[in-house]
Formats: C-alpha cells, sequence, structure tokens
C-alpha cells in the first residue's frame, strides 16, 4: 500500500463532503416528499381525522311515536318530565357534586354508584344519566344550585305514558333502556343516550324501528381536553312516526277490566276485516310502572305469580280448545258429505271397541243443528270416526287453528292441528310424547272434542269463530285500520247456515250458554262454550269441577254478533274457569254490551268491580303499594347498615315467555 | 458580505446571508409559538425571542474567537464536559423522567447538549494531530472510537437516546470525512443492524414503547401513538397552503401534544400548510449549504472537519426531528431548533454556527491577505 499522502486525504475529504451534502439533499428531499404526500395526497383523510377531532355530536334522542287506537285515541304517548345529566368532562369535584346531588335528589346508594359506573365508563362529551322522572321541587332545587355544580345539566325530558295502564300491558310492552346485549346488536350510540328508552315487550318492540324517528345533533367544538369552544349548528331531531292500531281502546281496556280477577284472556276481531278491536290478557302489569324501570321484587312478583301476568294470554298461552272446535267439526263433516239432519243417538258416550267415550250428558236423538246447542259429544264422536280426522284438520286450518299469524308480535304460540301425518313426523322425532306412529280411531274421538292433541291460542279461536261468522278468510290485522272486507272461504252458505243456527241456539234457545244471553233488544249473541281438561279425567275425582286451582278446567267461549249480521267476533277463555258457560260467556255478554251499549256495560262492570274491590287502576295501585312494602322489607333485611340493597337494575329486560311452540 | 462605506468594518464582516437564514427561520418560529399560544406573545413567544436574541449575540462573540484559541479550549473542554456528564449521571436532578439536567444552584445545564459541538471539535482535533499516513491504521480507529461511545454512553445513560444519538452522528460523519476506510464504517453498520433486536431488549420500556409505535402507529392511537398519529393529522390537514394563522384546530384545542416543543413543526404545518413547511425545510438546506460550503472552502485539516461535524450536529436535529414529525422515524425528543420553544437547542445552535461563523470569517480574512 502506497504512503497516504495529505493530497490524497484532500481528495477523500471532498469526494466524501459531497456523499454527506448528497445524503443531507436527499433527506431534505424525502421530507418535502413526505409533506407533499400527507398534505396533498391523504389531505382529505386528514382532514376527516382532524374534524373528527375537533367537532364532537351530542346526541340529541328523538321523540318516541305515538300510539293510538282505532279512534285515534292515545295509547302509548310521550309525557314530559324532568332529567338531570350529568356530563363528565365538565365536572370538577366529581366526589361533591355527587354527594349534594344526591341529597338534593333523595339518591339512594346503588343509584350513586351506577353513576359513578357510568361515569367511567362514559368518553367524551356524552352525558350521563343522574335522574330523570325528577318533581319538579327537586328539579327546582337542582336549578338553584348549579353555579355550585358545573357539569350537570338539568333538562326536560319525556317518559312513556300508557293511560289505559295495566289494560294493555302485554299487548303494548313497555320500553326501557338499551341493554349491553341491545346495544352490542346495534352499535348505534343513540342507545346509550341518557333518557333514550326502546321498546322492550309487545309492540313497543316490535314496532321499535317505526317509533323511534331519527335522533338529532348538538354539535360542539371542543378541546382535546373537553372543554368546550363553541356550539356549532345544531341538527334537528324528527319524532318516530305515529302508529294506529286496529285496537279499540275502550273496548281493550274494558275487556281488560271485565276479565277481573280471573286468569284469562278475551280477543275481539272485527269479522268482516279482520281488524283486532281487542287483545286483552289478564292479569297483567302495568307498563307505567316498568317504563320507569322496575324494581327486582316487583320484578320477582310478576315472574312468579301462578297466573302468569308477564305471558300474553292470547297468544303465548295454548289451550285444549274444548268443544269450541264443534262448529268447525260441523263444517268438516258437512264438507265430506254428512248431511246436518242426520241424526245420531246419544245414551251418554260412544263405544268404540272395548273403549267408552264420554258425552257430558244423554242428548237422546240428535241433529248436527242440536249437537251444537247442546255440546253433544257422542254426535261428533259417531260422525268424526265416520270420516276421519285426516279429513278434518284441513278444515281447522283453513279456518286459521293451529296457524302463526302476519303479525307485529314478539312471539306467537301457535299450537297443533294434528293429523296422521304430523303424528308420525312427531313419533319419529320423540318416541316419548306419542306412544305409537299410526293415527287410531281414539285420537280422533279425542281430537274432535279439542282434547287430545289439539292445541291452540285465543286468538286462532276468534279468528276461526270470525270466518265462520261472517264467511270470509280474514286475515287478523293489528296495525292500521281497515275496511275492504275479507275474500268469501270455499264453503257453500248452507253449509255456514246450518253451523251458524247451532251456534244461535248456544246462546238464544236452550243451549249451554243460555244464561248470557245479551239484552239488548234485536241484537243477539251466537257462541259455543267449550271446556278444556287441564289434566286427564281419571286422574281427577272432582272431573276438574273444583279442587285445586291449577287443576280445575279452563272455560273456553266463541262468539259472534249480531247473529244475523255478523260483525264482531270473538274468544274469551278464562283459565281454570271450570266451564265456558259458566267463566268464559258471561264475560262475553259484557264486553259485546259494550260495543252496542256502553251505559248499561259500564254500569255492569261497576257493579262487578265493586265486588272485586275497586276499578283495575285501583287494584293495581293497591297491589304495587304492597310489592314495594315488600320489596323495602326484603331489602331492609338482607342489608346491614353500611352495605346498600343490591343495584337494582334501572330496567329488568323480560325474558320473553318460554315459546312453546309444537 | 456587505461591503459598504456607511456600515463599520466589523459588522459588514459578518457573513449576512447567513444570519438573514437564521433569523428569518427564527422569526418564523416566533410567529408559529404567538400561533401555539392562542394568539399570545405569552408564555412561549416573548421569550424564545429573546433567547434568540442573546444566543444570535453570542454566536457574533464567538464567531470573533481565532482558530487556534478553539482548538487550543477543545480537549480540555471536552473532558469537562465528560465529567460533567459523568456527575449528572451519579447525582443528576431528576426530572422529566430523565436526569438530564446539573443543578449548580444558579443555573441548571445540561452537559450533553454541549458534548454536540464539543464531540464534532474533539475528533476534527484527534485526526488533525494524527499524522497524514496514520489513517488506514488501527491507530486512527480505536481512539476516536473510544471518544465518540464515552460521551454517548453517558448520554444514553441519562437516559436520553436522541442526544445520544446526535452525539454518534456527529463524531461518526468526523471520522468519516477524516478518511478512515469505508469498511470501518460498513461491518460496524452491518453489526448495529444486525443487533438491532438485541439492543432492543435493553432499551428502556418507554423507548421501546416508542419504536413499537413508530412501527405501528395506529395500533394504539390513543396511547403512546398518540404523538405521532396527531401530529400526521395536523400536517396532512393542513394541505397545500394550510388552515390559516391562528387557525389551526389540532394545535389550538390542544389534540397535537407538545405542539410549542418537539411538534412545533406540524403546528406550522398545520396553519400554513405545505408551503410553509417547504419554506422552512428548504431554508435549512441552505443553511446547511452554507456550513458545507464553509467546511469545503477551510484551509486547515481542523477546521475542515470541525465544519463538518458541526454541520453534522445541526443536519441531525433538522432530520431527526422533522422525521419524527412527519412519522418516519421513532418519537426520540429532539426539537426542530429555532422553531421549537426551548433555549437549549437554541443555544446549541448558535454555539455551532458561532463556530462557523469564526472559521469562516478566519478563511475569509486569511484568503484577502494572502
Amino acid at each position: 500500500m502506497s504512503r497516504f499522502t495529505s493530497g490524497q486525504a484532500d481528495l477523500i475529504f471532498s469526494r466524501r463532503m459531497l456523499v454527506v451534502g448528497g445524503a443531507q439533499v436527499a433527506v431534505a428531499a424525502a421530507l418535502i416528499g413526505r409533506m407533499g404526500w400527507l398534505a396533498i395526497k391523504e389531505n382529505e383523510k386528514y382532514n376527516l381525522l382532524s374534524e373528527d377531532n375537533r367537532v364532537q355530536l351530542i346526541i340529541v334522542p328523538p321523540r318516541r311515536g305515538w300510539i293510538v287506537d282505532r279512534h285515534n285515541k292515545p295509547i302509548a304517548i310521550n309525557r314530559s318530565d324532568f332529567r338531570v345529566d350529568l356530563i363528565p368532562e365538565r365536572v370538577i369535584d366529581i366526589e361533591r357534586e355527587l354527594t349534594l346531588l344526591a341529597g338534593l335528589l333523595a339518591l339512594g346508594p346503588d343509584q350513586v354508584d351506577r353513576i359513578r359506573r357510568e361515569i367511567k365508563a362514559a368518553k367524551g362529551f356524552q352525558p350521563v344519566q343522574v335522574a330523570e322522572n325528577v318533581p319538579y321541587e327537586r328539579y327546582a332545587a337542582v336549578t338553584v344550585r348549579l353555579p355550585e355544580l358545573p357539569g350537570i345539566e338539568p333538562a326536560r325530558g319525556f317518559t312513556r305514558f300508557y293511560p289505559a295502564g295495566a289494560a294493555v300491558g302485554q299487548l303494548i310492552g313497555y320500553v326501557g333502556a338499551a341493554n349491553a346485549r341491545e346495544y352490542e346488536a346495534e352499535k348505534n350510540p343513540l342507545l346509550i343516550t341518557p333518557g333514550f328508552k326502546i321498546g322492550k315487550e309487545g309492540l313497543e318492540e316490535v314496532l321499535e324501528q317505526k317509533l323511534r324517528g331519527i335522533p338529532g345533533g348538538q354539535r360542539v367544538e371542543v378541546s382535546a381536553r373537553g372543554k368546550l369552544i363553541r356550539e356549532l349548528t345544531p341538527k334537528p331531531d324528527r319524532s318516530g312516526q305515529t302508529v294506529q292500531l286496529s285496537i279499540d281502546a275502550g273496548l281493550q281496556e274494558y275487556a281488560g277490566r271485565r276479565l277481573g280477577e280471573e286468569s284469562g284472556s278475551c280477543t275481539i276481531l272485527d269479522c268482516q276485516t279482520g281488524d283486532i278491536l281487542c287483545m286483552a290478557s289478564m292479569p297483567s302489569y302495568d307498563p307505567n310502572s316498568f317504563s320507569d324501570g322496575i324494581g327486582r321484587t316487583e320484578w320477582k312478583t310478576l315472574s312468579e305469580d301462578p297466573r302468569k301476568p308477564l305471558l300474553n294470554k292470547t297468544v303465548n298461552a295454548l289451550y285444549p280448545p274444548g268443544s269450541t272446535l264443534k262448529p268447525m267439526t260441523a263444517l268438516a263433516l258437512q264438507a265430506h258429505g254428512i248431511d246436518p239432519r242426520e241424526r245420531v243417538f246419544c245414551n251418554g258416550g260412544y263405544q268404540l271397541g272395548n273403549r267408552f267415550f264420554r258425552c257430558l250428558g244423554r242428548h237422546g236423538s240428535v241433529d248436527m243443528h242440536r249437537a251444537i246447542a247442546k255440546s253433544c259429544n257422542t254426535y261428533f264422536y259417531s260422525m268424526a270416526n265416520r270420516i276421519g280426522y285426516d279429513k278434518i284438520a284441513p278444515m281447522a286450518r283453513m279456518l286459521g287453528l293451529g296457524e302463526k299469524f302476519d303479525l307485529p308480535l314478539v312471539s306467537q304460540n301457535y299450537g297443533t292441528i294434528p293429523d296422521s301425518e304430523w303424528k308420525q313426523k312427531r313419533f319419529e322425532r320423540n318416541r316419548r310424547l306419542v306412544e305409537r306412529p299410526d293415527w287410531t280411531r281414539s285420537d280422533t274421538l279425542n281430537a274432535v272434542i279439542g282434547q287430545g292433541f289439539v292445541i291452540v291460542n285465543a286468538l286462532q279461536l276468534a279468528v276461526s269463530t270470525a270466518r265462520i261468522a261472517s264467511g270470509r278468510l280474514v286475515p287478523p290485522q293489528l296495525v292500521g285500520v281497515h275496511k275492504e272486507p275479507g275474500e268469501a272461504l270455499d264453503i257453500p252458505a248452507e253449509h255456514l247456515e246450518a253451523v251458524r243456527g247451532g251456534m244461535w241456539e248456544v246462546v238464544n234457545g236452550d243451549g249451554t250458554a243460555g244464561a248470557s244471553r245479551l239484552n239488548l233488544g234485536a241484537i243477539e249473541m251466537a257462541g259455543k262454550t267449550g271446556t278444556a281438561q287441564v289434566r286427564r279425567l281419571a286422574a281427577s275425582s272432582s272431573r276438574g269441577q273444583g279442587g285445586d286451582w291449577r287443576y280445575r278446567d279452563h272455560g273456553l267461549f266463541v262468539f259472534y254478533a249480531p247473529a244475523d249480521r255478523p260483525r264482531y267476533a270473538g274468544s274469551v277463555v278464562i283459565e281454570h274457569g271450570m266451564g265456558g258457560a259458566r267463566a268464559a260467556a258471561p264475560v262475553a255478554k259484557d264486553v259485546l254490551t259494550y260495543l252496542f251499549d256502553r251505559p248499561k256495560a259500564d254500569q255492569r262492570l261497576a257493579e262487578l268491580e265493586t265486588g272485586w274491590g275497586g276499578t283495575l287502576a285501583e287494584r293495581t295501585q293497591r297491589r304495587n303499594a304492597a310489592i314495594e312494602a315488600a320489596a323495602r322489607q326484603a331489602a331492609a333485611l338482607k342489608s346491614p347498615p353500611i352495605a346498600a340493597p343490591a343495584p337494582i337494575p334501572a330496567s329488568v329486560n323480560a325474558p320473553p315467555p318460554a315459546p312453546e311452540d309444537r | 458580505m456587505i461591503s459598504s462605506a456607511i456600515i463599520p468594518q466589523p459588522l459588514a464582516r459578518l457573513p449576512w446571508r447567513l444570519i438573514f437564514l437564521v433569523s428569518g427561520i427564527g422569526i418564523f418560529g416566533l410567529i408559529n409559538l404567538y400561533s401555539a399560544a392562542g394568539g399570545s406573545i405569552a408564555p412561549w413567544a416573548l421569550r424564545q425571542g429573546m433567547a434568540f436574541g442573546v444566543f444570535l449575540v453570542v454566536a457574533v462573540i464567538i464567531s470573533n474567537i481565532r482558530e487556534t484559541t478553539i482548538k487550543s479550549l477543545t480537549i480540555p473542554g471536552y473532558i469537562a464536559i465528560v465529567v460533567m456528564l459523568i456527575l449528572v449521571d451519579i447525582l443528576g436532578f431528576v426530572g422529566k423522567g430523565a436526569q438530564r439536567w446539573l443543578d449548580l444552584g444558579f443555573i441548571r445545564l445540561q452537559p450533553s447538549e454541549f458534548m454536540k459541538p464539543a464531540i464534532a471539535l474533539m475528533c476534527a482535533r484527534f485526526y488533525d494531530l494524527l499524522p497524514t499516513g496514520e489513517i488506514r491504521k488501527f491507530r486512527a480507529i480505536w481512539p476516536a472510537a473510544a471518544l465518540i461511545v464515552v460521551p454517548t454512553g453517558l448520554v444514553i445513560l441519562q437516559p436520553d437516546l436522541g442526544t445520544g444519538l446526535m452525539v454518534l452522528f456527529a463524531g461518526v460523519t468526523v471520522m468519516f470525512l477524516a478518511g478512515v476506510p469505508l469498511r470501518w464504517f460498513l461491518i460496524p453498520g452491518g453489526l448495529a443492524a444486525a443487533s438491532i433486536p438485541v439492543v432492543y431488549l435493553f432499551l428502556h420500556e418507554y423507548q421501546r414503547k416508542r419504536i413499537d409505535t413508530f412501527l405501528d402507529p395506529e395500533s394504539d392511537p390513543l396511547g403512546s401513538g398518540y404523538h405521532i398519529t396527531q401530529s400526521k393529522i395536523a400536517i396532512g390537514s393542513g394541505g397545500m397552503f394550510g388552515k390559516g394563522f391562528l387557525q389551526g384546530s389540532q394545535s389550538h384545542l390542544q389534540y397535537l401534544p407538545e405542539g410549542h416543543t418537539d411538534f412545533a413543526f406540524a403546528t406550522l404545518a398545520e396553519e400554513w400548510g405545505m408551503f410553509g413547511g417547504a419554506l422552512v425545510i428548504l431554508a435549512y438546506l441552505m443553511v446547511l449549504r452554507w456550513c458545507m460550503g464553509v467546511a469545503t472552502n477551510a484551509q486547515t485539516r481542523f477546521a475542515r472537519l470541525s465544519c463538518a461535524g458541526l454541520t453534522a450536529v445541526l443536519f441531525s436535529y433538522f432530520a431527526i426531528n422533522l422525521l419524527m414529525v412527519m412519522g418516519l422515524a421513532p418519537v426520540v425528543g429532539i426539537p426542530l431548533p429555532l422553531i421549537s420553544y426551548g433555549g437549549s437547542a437554541i443555544l446549541t445552535v448558535m454555539i455551532c454556527l458561532g463556530l462557523l461563523m469564526s472559521f469562516e470569517r478566519q478563511q475569509r480574512t486569511r484568503s484577502t491577505l494572502s
């Protein structure tokens, strides 16, 4: 290697200076290039992000749409109330303010805990609810002390109000704050806005999207530390739509009250159009108390009540229809060539092989008309055995029995109209429930009197009666008021007349429901009673006519009126009412009276309610007071002085009654 | 150089082109700090302006020091600063999560700042002393390497990775320009690259997090990736001509953290756009060109290497800060001198510029004399 001279060193220096200088220029060029990429190519994206930073949207929840009845009478409306919210970002001393608020608003320790939890979870400018439905005096007390309470926002809010209270409970449902699962499903920030409630049950839940409306927004410019810089133009909210139901609120309320202390339901349709005028189910719950958030004890009382106040007994309870199926069967018999004048001799039952199927009486020689009027089992045993149940089931289905209707209901238990094919499948699926795969004659005999495998809901009974009464294939409808009558059924008029004659006789002749004749002059009711066994006759010494309430027979009644020009049709089911004539038909009578002569019906109800100890509202209130007292007592027992009672969920998400759709 | 009968000789001899450039950047920085404070000269713009004025005078004073004096002060100065670094590490004042300050009671010194120009001068002095023929021998390597590694290590221990890297960069640049064979850069460079995963394990938790964040800032946009994400949003939303003076929402609403110090450039770019940012970058490039010119024209080996080393210090400030602000480098706490608020960075830059002006003055007077 040659000696390294200073000349060579100079050369290396200047060469390497070029490299260093070049690197500097390259870095500067890269930086300018990078700036161009960020500021020009990606400008739009970063502008958006910068706006996202700068502008926060405070959601203004929309007002929920009303639910009104067919005469525009309100069923669910909004009542303005006072509420207090808290914006975590603006609060200075959270502990001091919470203590002060707890005093001013009389908040319990569990409520304070909830507020703390929500503050922790809250992000940015979203307010947290401190209290809603605040009485004016307390609201005013907070307003006066606002200077000491930075971040606290008193506001006007809305609570849902159901004027008819418990009478519309299961049908309308109720509203409540969305729970975590509902929020996860929808991911809509509106759901976690304080004061915003969604439908939790019944129509409130099913019609949620219509009723909800579109939220508005208060746009504000905020700093990274959450300081409000200024308010930008707000976006107005749009209220939810008003939904008109086919329900007649007055009738619904009357029917609910008329059911009284019984556990049962009353369903009435306009039999020409299918509009459901009334779907009352009792006992019920007061949706108003659910909308404010329901206490755990109240919830427990309701869900453990053997009379099932949370269950909509018009569509979610299934009953063996008993003799109420006989008009349908009579149509099927005629469709398969049986002359309604043909007589059968009833000597108290029907012998099938070595088994004797009982009738409820000895009716002597009966034709179809008498068989319906007196509810003679022997006639139907004998005729059904002749044609077989596979020929009866299609008629039952045509009239809507066993059908799941297209209705805005959270769930429907639609029951079973069996036939041989059904039994075969049933046998393959579950051998324990069905002993043998083939349809037997005794299956037919059981089914024809509405026992055995047959099981339906009260709405189906009402629909089938409406179809028989009008001769039209009316679809039951719950939303909107319909004028056009349904299309005609494919059943000859004389067949229908034969059956209607029998049903007229039931009430107005010497039939089973003679005691429930309408006292309305020319307006007559036609119907059919039914008594459904809750357990097998052999197992009960008293034949379901007494003893333990749980084992008493269900009383059913289907009806229509006026008998000559049918307009209304329906069903009444009284659980464990022991008989259709005894328990159900009188309810039908009074409810129909309401439709034709209100004062008379009101007078009758007043008499009855005096006997029961007050109006429905009064009784509900009394029951709630008792529940509250029990809750307080339970809380006092459970909690030592320091521990607060277990936090009561602001609203319990009512689990739907376990559907047993068969 | 301005030649005029009216202006006195010492003033006229000053490198006005450089002073104008630096003042221009400085004034732009002050305007930006005025905006970062929400349209107020307090608390930053005024103090920064005063620091700028004072240290510019310091630079002019330094520019009058002769090369021989600088040369003679280099070794004692270097040793003094190393001692101070050791003191900082031992009894250093804990502040900002790092022991960077030496509190002498009346003033808080950050010795690592002074190490930046000192390392450049010291390496230059070493190669000045080394006979030219020795440059390819191992003797030319290890003393210089030791001179660099000791202060670098001490600074990184403080811990201040950014400054440590700057010291290392300045020293290595001088070694490179002194003519040390390329293999001495390529082999350790390769080894360093290979050892990155190992080094990573020994880094502080917060340093590691910064690197993780740099590699994937969106992984934790509200946590440690916040700085880079918000800085990119500020620069990106500025567009071509910016949102306008005092209109930057990122900085004014405090979404951009450290918008007046390390991320001041992002504040500037948000309000002045690509145009303002590019202007600053070009101005810096021109300052660097001037410095490189001084190095190229220097007569002595010491002056030449010193100037190049000092330029490397200025360049590393500029490059590390801007690469970080634009999301091209991990977040290391290096300010952009003259733009970011902070006196020590101005002081360091002015010392470097003062020294460069001194070398420039002497080569000019020498050339006119010869």
